[in-house]
Formats: structure tokens, C-alpha cells, sequence
């Protein structure tokens, strides 16, 4: 348990975060218009969407498989009876005045995710429901000096809002969560993640209390859209609590927002602001009934997720907790190191190479997996030549970094600038003969039972071979003429 | 009125197919009966050069040899709650104004698809709320009929008063109309015409602007039982469009008018003989009863126990569902927009203006009916409500076919009558609200003349989606019934 010590003790921080993800589809929820993102300002639009009269909403499946397949991913219970109702309230970004969203009947109960934290460990959160929502319009208020301009593309995209329980204690940990939330969507392809492009959005619920106290009076910090941000806010509005707390005030419930240039949140409206929705079934949407049959075979088609990646990389490759991790973080990371290895190399080299010298390079790059100029092909033969003795470890680093400038394969590289390993006995005991003739003080230090010599040793014949001697033997030959 | 505005559709249909008369002809004779019935104010929109344009093409088909069926080549009026592509659509309010969708309702599209011809848009009743046709934008429509001695106008019904105006005073063959709670029932009872409406789900409500979702339904109005069963062959169909649309067959309705209903069980429910009915009303259902054994009938007195929630009920599911649907005008994208400051009071100026008092009503009501607090006391108890409702029904088509039941609780009354009293207008839909509440079709046939001599009409309600049985009893009751009475008003004829 994490806690900030404040001027009169301690404080727990309790966060629970709401997500909104947009669902990777063609279509909208309701209606058939195209949801791709930049595109020209109300080029994306139906008659549905801009709510002209006697339009009606017509559910896309779509929709409803992706949210049980995410459902799923989540280890989340599938309600088979899902509703559609109206969540009614007048904002220019809203045609029809009311937003389709579930409520009493939301198409996932609970569920749960674990966090991978920064120390190896891990930490259950719950998910207390997962359901379907109508994206809103965009309101562009810079194109006129005194008018707002509203642009439908986003009017209708279909959203799942993921809802978890007040299960985190630290931005750290609500930070894990998102990365993880992410990860499972991507993995699923139910939505990209690029936070962006406003394709997940955060609510941020956070209250504080003592430690082992009842939950405290909570705000709710809205649509925060990268993780550093949702960070960054529940920092700042943690300490506007506890100062407020600490000064004898009280924490009013109510919806805030976050300025990230100024790093603090600000009061939206409250709680006697907030909207009265009126929620009721919508009636042009007829109550859905889902075939247990059609869930069990999205189950069956599930891939396989980061969790059990991870597992199966700890077993099955003996990583360690850290590197599964960070290799399962990404699907396409993993799918890469899994391509290193290919069935046949140790895993263990593959992934110290993949956290190593592959990510150093990438992050110095800024070039996305897919663009790396070392692919994992590449990147297993330069792998191969280390096991196979062709070069040492520490000359296929340099290998490695000359890959990843030319392109150029690995062998062609050890080639073109001759960084064979020397592991020609007869060739390597000639050099080491030579060095033992000229350093007899040396040879009489070792003899003398310092050890340490033998290093200085080997030195001098990599120093003669200009690196390429192979490490081992000289060792072994050395340690038979003088050992 | 020419002799071709006297036929009926069917009559129409067979000069056409006969070669008898031109689709122009037919539809001239019809243009200038719509001007000739200015007076009754039940278009809002004109359209002779399209439906001369649809008549011509019409033509052309049949001279072709071909034709689109049943429909093709009839001039038929349209509510102004249909979207109709190009041509304005106001559904009575000022909110819309000046908006032409640029796309056609389902309803429409299937009528003009079996080569009906669009003579214009009738004036109806705002967002049709509303028993009268009182509450419309663009003014009151005057019934065609009048009190015997007595020359003040009176109100065809409502909502889709200009619909039943038009078909009674002889300016279309047929009209649409929608029904939520009784908006098409009552006026055709009101008009001394057909009207009816089929099951919920079985015309699309697709480009219908919605008032009620849960309750809207688009049906005909007509002269005559047949006439209802082609119109309603053209205008029902499955459409992906519409969530709440049924998938099933469209059956040859006309084909159902076998005029022999022996041995159907029809149900007559207790709790319709409500208190301070008419003795007509209340002799002509008994008349109606007869009739129907006469023709080798059985009647079933049968329980429909939850009846008298309906009204509260439905006046809480309606506006609920209202007020939510009526969001969207806001000024913003399309129709009515007054200009102001901020966001808040342009949606404030637009709404308050381009709203008429009975429509802020209801959303008012159906606002504060799904508020926190008064959610479960009554949205959701109005909705259980609905559930018994619908269980009544469910239970008394076990034991009978079809129920007949009165229309209205009265006949046309005049206009700026019951003008103060909300609730008083309410009642008017107190027998047909209970099938909308259900989803079950219905049909009012114009079955006698009250003391003052105004047509009544009894109501026949059946079975979900079997509209067969209920157009086939329909038939029974209108041929016993024999009403062949005409409005004082026709059009192009002195009144």
C-alpha cells in the first residue's frame, strides 16, 4: 500500500478509473457511416447520426461481438440480455439529445485485470462492468470568432466504457492499469489504444482517506487522454485533497477537469450542476438476447492474451517476471521476440537481446517495431554466430549496432570488416607463445599463484588479434602452458 | 365533386384496369377537389405537379402494359408526419419549419413503389398530440360533417385530422395516417370513414416523425373496408431500417374479405360500458353486436380487468417517450432556429417558440415522469401497466377472435369545445388507447348516425398481426351497417 505522508499523517489515495475505448469497426454503433479517424469534418455522417426526424438506430453487431470478446479478455461475466437505453441531456454535440449507453443491463459484469508493476509483482484489479455507448460529436470552437462549429463524424462511434472497481492505491498503479487495459484491447483488436487519437479516454474517480477509514468523498476528473496525463491528475488532485483535508475543509463531490499545462484540475460542475438523465429503454431498440452458443465460440476464438503469454514465457522460455513482462506488453514486441526464437534459440539469449541492445536502439530511433532495421530474422543469425562461435558476445554488439545503421545482415557485416573469431588453436597457441616469451615477469606472477594475471593475459592476445580471438580457448591455452 | 372522386378505391382500381379512365383524369378530378376543399384547411402542402407527374408515369406503365399493382395510379394524401424527399414535412409543428428531408419514409416509398400518386401533405395535429386537430401550427381543420340545424364547424379528430377531413370530403381516395394512441381510429370514426391501425411492427416507422416510438404505427384512412385492406397491402413490409419492424409475409388483405364469419367469437369487454357513455353510442354497439351474430357470429362477453389504467398509463409511456424524441429539435441542424447568446437560451428561445402549448405540455409531463424520484412511482408503473394490459388482451384472444367496442365516447364535437380541459380531450381516446398500449391492430367502421346526425363508429380490434380476421369482420360489420350518409361538405360541391 502506497501512502503520502501528509502534514497530520498519512493518506490513501482510492482511484477507480473509467475508460472509454472506441471499438475498432467500420461502422458506427447505429448507423453505417465510416469511423476513420482525420477524416474531412462531417464527411462520416448519416442520416442517424445528424438525428433528422424519423431516423432509427439500428444495432451493428460488431459492436456487441467486440464487447464479448473484450468481456472475455477481461474475465469478465457476459450478460446474455442487453438493453439499450437513453441517456437524455441537451449539448451541442449531442443530435438527438440523448446518447444510446446501457445501464441497468450492461452487456459485461464484473471482472478482473492484474497489473504488472515496475517491481515484477503484481496486483489485481476489479472491473465492475463493461458497456456500449454512442460516441459524441466534436465541437470545434477556433474556426469563428463568436460561433462554435459541431463536426458529426465522431457522432454515433461506438465506445465501450470500461468501468473499473476503486481498486488502485498510486498513479503508478492506475498508470499499470491503463497499460495493461491497453494491451488486452490490443491484443483482442477491439480497440487500437492510441490515446492520441482520442481512442481511449480516462475518467478519473479519486478520493483519499486514512488508512484503513471508510472511502471518502470522491471527484471525477473527465476525459484525460494519455496515461502521463491520468498520472499527472491524480498527483495533482490528490494533493488539492489532502491540502483542502489538512486545512480543515471538506472535498466536495463533484466533476472536474484537467489542465495539463498548468498540472491541476479544476471545478466542471457540481454535484447540485449535475444532469438529471432520465434513462428508459429505448424504445426503437428491442431488448437483445444473446445464444450462450455464439459467446462460447467467440471464447473459443479468443487469442491467446498477455497473462498467459507471460506465463507460458516464464515456464515454457524461463524468463524471468520482468522480461515476460515487458515482452508481452506489446503484442507485436512479442510476436517479434517469439520470431527471434523461432523454436530453435535459446530464449533466454533472445530476450536479453530484445531488452538489451534491440529496445537501447529502437527508443534511441523513435522508429515503431514494424520499422526497426534489424528485423528478427536478422536479429536471430547475428544470434546464431554468437552460439555457434563465430564471434564473441561483445563483438556481435558492435555487430549489432553496424546492423542496425547499414540494414546489412550479420554475416555480411563479420565479412566485410573481418571480425571472424579466431578458433584456430595452432594459430591462437603461436600468439599466446609469443606473449609468454616476452613477459617473464608475468608468467613468474602467475606461477607465483596470482590469478589475477591471467586476465591481463588474455588481454594481450585480444589486443594482438584486435578482438577476435575467441575468448575461451585462449583461456583454456593459457591455462595449459602456464596454468 | 365529379363521379371520380365518388369512387372508392376499389372502384377506382377497376375503371384504371380497365381502361375505363386514365390515371391523369383520375388525378385531375382529385387535384381540384383539393383545391375545391381549401376551406377545411386539411392540407398543409399541396402537390398537383407531382401527383400529376406520378399520374402521367402511371399512365405510361399501364399503356406499357404494365402496371405496379393494386395501388398503381390512385391519388392518395399523406400526413405531414411522413417524411416525403424534397417536399416540406412539418408534422404540424412551426419547429420544423421550412424542412424538406432529403429523404422518403419507408410507408411512402412502399405506396409510391406500388405507383400510388402523392397529392399532397394533410394538416394534422402538432407532433400528433392531440384529438382535434386543434393543436396544429398551421391551423385548425374543419370537419366536413356538420350538426344537423346547427352550422358551427367542428373538429374531424385528431391527430391526423387532415388525413380523415380529405377522405371524407372526397379530395383522395385514401389517406396515411399514424396511430398512438387513437390518432387514426377516432377521426375516421369523427369523418364517417374507415380507418385503421395495423400491429405494431407492421408497417415500418422508418422516416415516420416519432412522437410515441413504442406506440407508432402508420395505417390507412379510407371510405371503405376494402379499401383499407388494398392500401395497407401497399404500405406494410418488413425494413431492416426499423429495429421494431416484424419479418413476416405481407398477406393479400383484400383476398380476407370473404364477407362469412361464421362461428367467430366476438368479444364484447365489460369494462368499455364506462360511465356517462351516450345511450346512441352505447345502443349502436349493441347494434353492431347484432349485426355480427346475425351474420352467423358468436358474442363473448369477455373481462379486460386492467382497462381503466390505460389512459393514465398510456398518458405517461407517451410523453415519457416524447419529451426524449422531441430532443432533437434544438435549432441546431435543421428547421426552426431563433438566435440568441449562448447555446442554453438559443435551445430555450427555439424550443419555446417553435412548440406549441399541448407539445410543451407533454414533454413537461414526460420529462418529469422519467425524473429521479418519480421514475418508479410512474414511468415504471405505467410500463407494468402496459405489461397487464397487454395480458388481458392476451387472455380474452384466447377465448374470442376479434373485440368490438365503441370508437369514441362521442360523436365530432365543435370546435373551441373541450378546448380548456386537457383530461376532457384526453377521454376521447379512452377505448383505443388499451390496444396501442398492447400493440394490437384495430379498426373503426363508420356504423351510424347520432341524434344529431353525425357519423359514429364502432371499433373492431383482433389478434397480433392478424389483420385478416379484423378487416373480414370489419367487412361484415360495414356491409350490415349500410352507412352511406355524406358530410355536408364535399368537395366541389355547394354546402
Amino acid at each position: 500500500m502506497t501512502v503520502i505522508e501528509g502534514e497530520s499523517g498519512p493518506w490513501e489515495l482510492v482511484i477507480g478509473l473509467e475508460v472509454h475505448a472506441q471499438v475498432i469497426s467500420e461502422t458506427k454503433l447505429f448507423s453505417g457511416a465510416a469511423t476513420a479517424f482525420g477524416a474531412a469534418p462531417n464527411s462520416q455522417v448519416s442520416l442517424v447520426d445528424a438525428a433528422m426526424p424519423g431516423m432509427l438506430p439500428v444495432l451493428n453487431e460488431v459492436a456487441v461481438e467486440q464487447a464479448v470478446k473484450t468481456g472475455l479478455g477481461l474475465n469478465a461475466e457476459i450478460n446474455l440480455t442487453l438493453v439499450f437505453e437513453r441517456k437524455n441531456y441537451f449539448y451541442a454535440d449531442l443530435p438527438q439529445g440523448y446518447q444510446i449507453s446501457q445501464y441497468l443491463h450492461p452487456i459485461v459484469g464484473a471482472g478482473k485485470v492484474t497489473l504488472d508493476l515496475e517491481d515484477g509483482t503484481t496486483r489485481e484489479v476489479g472491473i465492475e462492468r463493461l458497456h456500449l455507448e454512442q460516441d459524441a460529436a466534436k465541437l470545434l470552437h477556433d474556426q469563428h470568432p463568436t460561433q462554435s462549429y459541431v463536426d458529426l463524424n465522431r457522432a454515433g462511434v461506438i465506445l465501450m466504457e470500461i468501468v473499473s472497481k476503486p481498486d488502485m492505491r498510486s498513479a503508478e498503479e492506475a498508470g499499470a492499469y491503463l497499460r495493461k487495459l491497453r494491451s488486452i484491447l490490443r491484443y483482442l483488436g477491439s480497440c487500437d489504444g492510441n490515446m492520441d487519437q482520442g481512442s481511449m479516454r480516462a475518467d478519473v474517480n479519486l478520493s483519499i482517506r486514512r488508512p484503513g477509514d471508510p472511502l471518502g468523498t470522491r471527484t471525477e476528473t473527465k476525459n484525460v487522454n494519455s496515461i502521463r496525463f491520468v498520472q499527472q491528475a491524480i498527483e495533482a488532485e490528490a494533493r488539492r485533497q489532502i491540502e483542502l483535508l489538512e486545512e480543515g475543509g471538506t472535498v466536495v463531490q463533484e466533476t472536474r477537469l484537467f489542465d495539463p499545462n498548468r498540472g491541476e484540475t479544476r471545478s466542471m460542475r457540481s454535484k447540485e450542476e449535475a444532469h438529471d438523465y432520465r434513462y428508459f429503454p429505448d424504445p426503437d431498440l428491442l431488448p437483445l438476447k444473446l445464444d450462450p452458443a455464439w459467446v462460447a465460440e467467440i471464447e473459443a476464438g479468443l487469442p491467446e492474451l498477455p497473462d498467459a503469454k507471460k506465463a507460458r514465457f516464464m515456464s515454457d522460455h524461463g524468463l524471468s517476471a520482468y522480461d515476460a513482462g515487458v515482452l508481452v506488453a506489446e503484442l507485436e514486441t512479442a510476436n517479434f521476440y517469439e520470431a527471434v526464437v523461432a523454436g530453435k534459440r535459446d530464449p533466454k539469449q533472445a530476450a536479453n537481446w530484445m531488452t538489451g541492445s534491440f529496445f537501447g536502439a529502437l527508443n534511441r530511433s523513435s522508429l515503431p517495431l514494424a520499422e526497426a532495421p534489424v528485423q528478427a530474422a536478422a536479429l536471430g543469425e547475428l544470434i546464431d554466430l554468437v552460439s555457434d562461435g563465430t564471434i564473441s558476445g561483445r563483438t556481435a554488439r558492435d555487430v549489432f549496432e553496424a546492423m542496425w545503421e547499414s540494414g546489412k545482415s550479420a554475416a555480411a557485416i563479420v565479412e566485410e570488416k573481418g571480425l571472424k573469431q579466431i578458433s584456430d588453436s595452432g594459430a591462437l597457441e603461436a600468439v599466446v607463445d609469443a606473449i609468454i616469451a616476452a613477459n617473464p615477469e608475468q608468467v613468474a606472477q602467475l606461477q607465483g599463484g596470482n590469478q589475477k594475471v591471467i586476465g591481463w593475459f588474455v588481454g594481450q592476445v585480444m589486443k594482438e588479434t584486435k578482438g577476435q580471438a575467441n575468448p575461451g580457448m585462449v583461456n583454456k591455452i593459457l591455462k595449459e602452458k602456464i596454468g | 365533386m365529379s363521379d371520380l372522386t365518388k369512387a372508392t378505391m376499389a372502384e377506382a382500381r377497376d375503371l384504371l384496369q380497365g381502361g375505363k379512365v386514365s390515371a391523369r383524369e383520375l388525378t385531375e378530378a382529385h387535384v381540384a377537389a383539393v383545391e375545391a376543399a381549401r376551406p377545411l384547411n386539411a392540407f398543409i402542402t399541396e402537390t398537383p405537379e407531382i401527383a400529376l407527374k406520378m399520374a402521367d408515369a402511371s399512365d405510361a406503365r399501364r399503356a406499357r402494359g404494365e402496371t405496379k399493382g393494386a395501388l398503381d395510379g390512385l391519388p392518395l394524401a399523406i400526413k405531414d408526419l411522413f417524411c416525403t424527399e424534397g417536399v416540406l414535412t412539418t408534422a404540424g409543428s412551426h419547429i420544423l419549419a421550412g424542412f424538406k428531408p432529403p429523404y422518403e419514409s419507408t410507408v411512402t416509398r412502399n405506396l409510391w413503389e406500388a405507383g400510388a400518386v402523392m397529392l399532397g401533405k394533410t394538416n394534422m395535429d402538432e407532433f400528433a398530440m392531440g384529438s382535434s386537430n386543434m393543436t396544429s401550427h398551421y391551423g385548425k381543420v374543419e370537419n366536413p360533417w356538420r350538426r344537423q340545424g346547427d352550422n358551427r364547424a367542428l373538429v374531424p379528430g385528431g391527430s391526423s385530422g387532415g388525413s380523415a377531413a380529405a377522405v371524407a370530403a372526397r379530395c383522395a381516395l385514401g389517406a396515411t395516417g399514424t396511430d398512438t394512441g387513437g390518432s387514426i381510429r377516432q377521426p375516421a370514426a369523427f369523418s364517417g370513414i374507415v380507418g385503421m391501425k395495423p400491429t405494431y411492427g407492421r408497417c415500418s416507422r422508418w422516416g415516420i416523425v416519432a412522437f410515441a416510438s413504442s406506440l407508432d404505427q402508420a395505417g390507412p384512412l379510407t371510405r371503405k373496408v376494402r379499401d383499407a385492406a388494398i392500401m395497407l397491402g401497399g404500405m406494410a413490409g418488413h425494413d431492416a431500417k426499423d429495429s421494431t419492424s416484424v419479418d413476416r409475409p405481407v398477406p393479400d388483405y383484400e383476398a380476407a374479405l370473404t364477407g362469412d364469419i361464421r362461428g367467430l367469437k366476438v368479444g364484447v369487454p365489460k369494462e368499455y360500458r364506462i360511465d356517462g357513455m351516450p345511450a346512441e353510442i352505447d345502443g349502436l354497439w349493441q347494434q353492431g353486436i347484432d349485426w355480427l351474430t346475425a351474420a352467423g357470429a358468436e358474442a363473448v362477453e369477455v373481462s379486460l380487468p386492467h382497462t381503466k389504467y390505460a389512459l393514465p398509463a398510456y398518458y405517461i409511456v407517451a410523453p415519457a417517450e416524447a419529451s426524449s424524441n422531441l430532443a432533437r429539435y434544438d435549432g441546431v441542424r435543421y428547421g426552426l432556429r431563433v438566435p440568441a447568446d449562448s447555446l442554453d437560451e438559443m435551445y430555450e428561445a427555439t424550443r419555446g417558440e417553435g412548440f406549441g402549448a399541448e407539445v410543451k405540455r407533454r414533454v413537461l409531463i414526460g420529462t418529469y415522469v422519467l425524473s429521479a424520484g418519480y421514475y418508479d412511482a410512474y414511468y415504471n408503473k405505467a410500463r407494468r401497466v402496459r405489461s397487464l394490459i397487454a395480458r388481458d388482451f392476451a387472455e380474452a384472444y384466447e377465448k374470442v377472435d376479434v373485440l368490438l367496442t365503441p370508437t369514441a365516447p362521442s360523436a365530432a364535437f365543435a370546435i373551441g369545445e373541450k378546448m380548456d380541459d386537457p383530461i376532457a380531450m384526453y377521454l376521447n381516446d379512452v377505448f383505443t388507447v388499451p390496444a396501442s398500449l398492447a400493440g394490437l391492430p384495430g379498426i373503426s367502421v363508420p356504423a351510424g348516425m347520432s341524434a344529431e346526425g353525425l357519423p359514429l363508429g364502432l371499433q373492431l380490434l383482433g389478434r397480433a398481426f392478424d389483420e385478416e380476421t379484423l378487416l373480414r369482420a370489419a367487412g361484415v360489420l360495414e356491409e350490415a351497417a349500410g352507412f352511406t350518409a355524406l358530410p355536408q361538405f364535399l368537395a366541389g360541391e355547394p354546402s
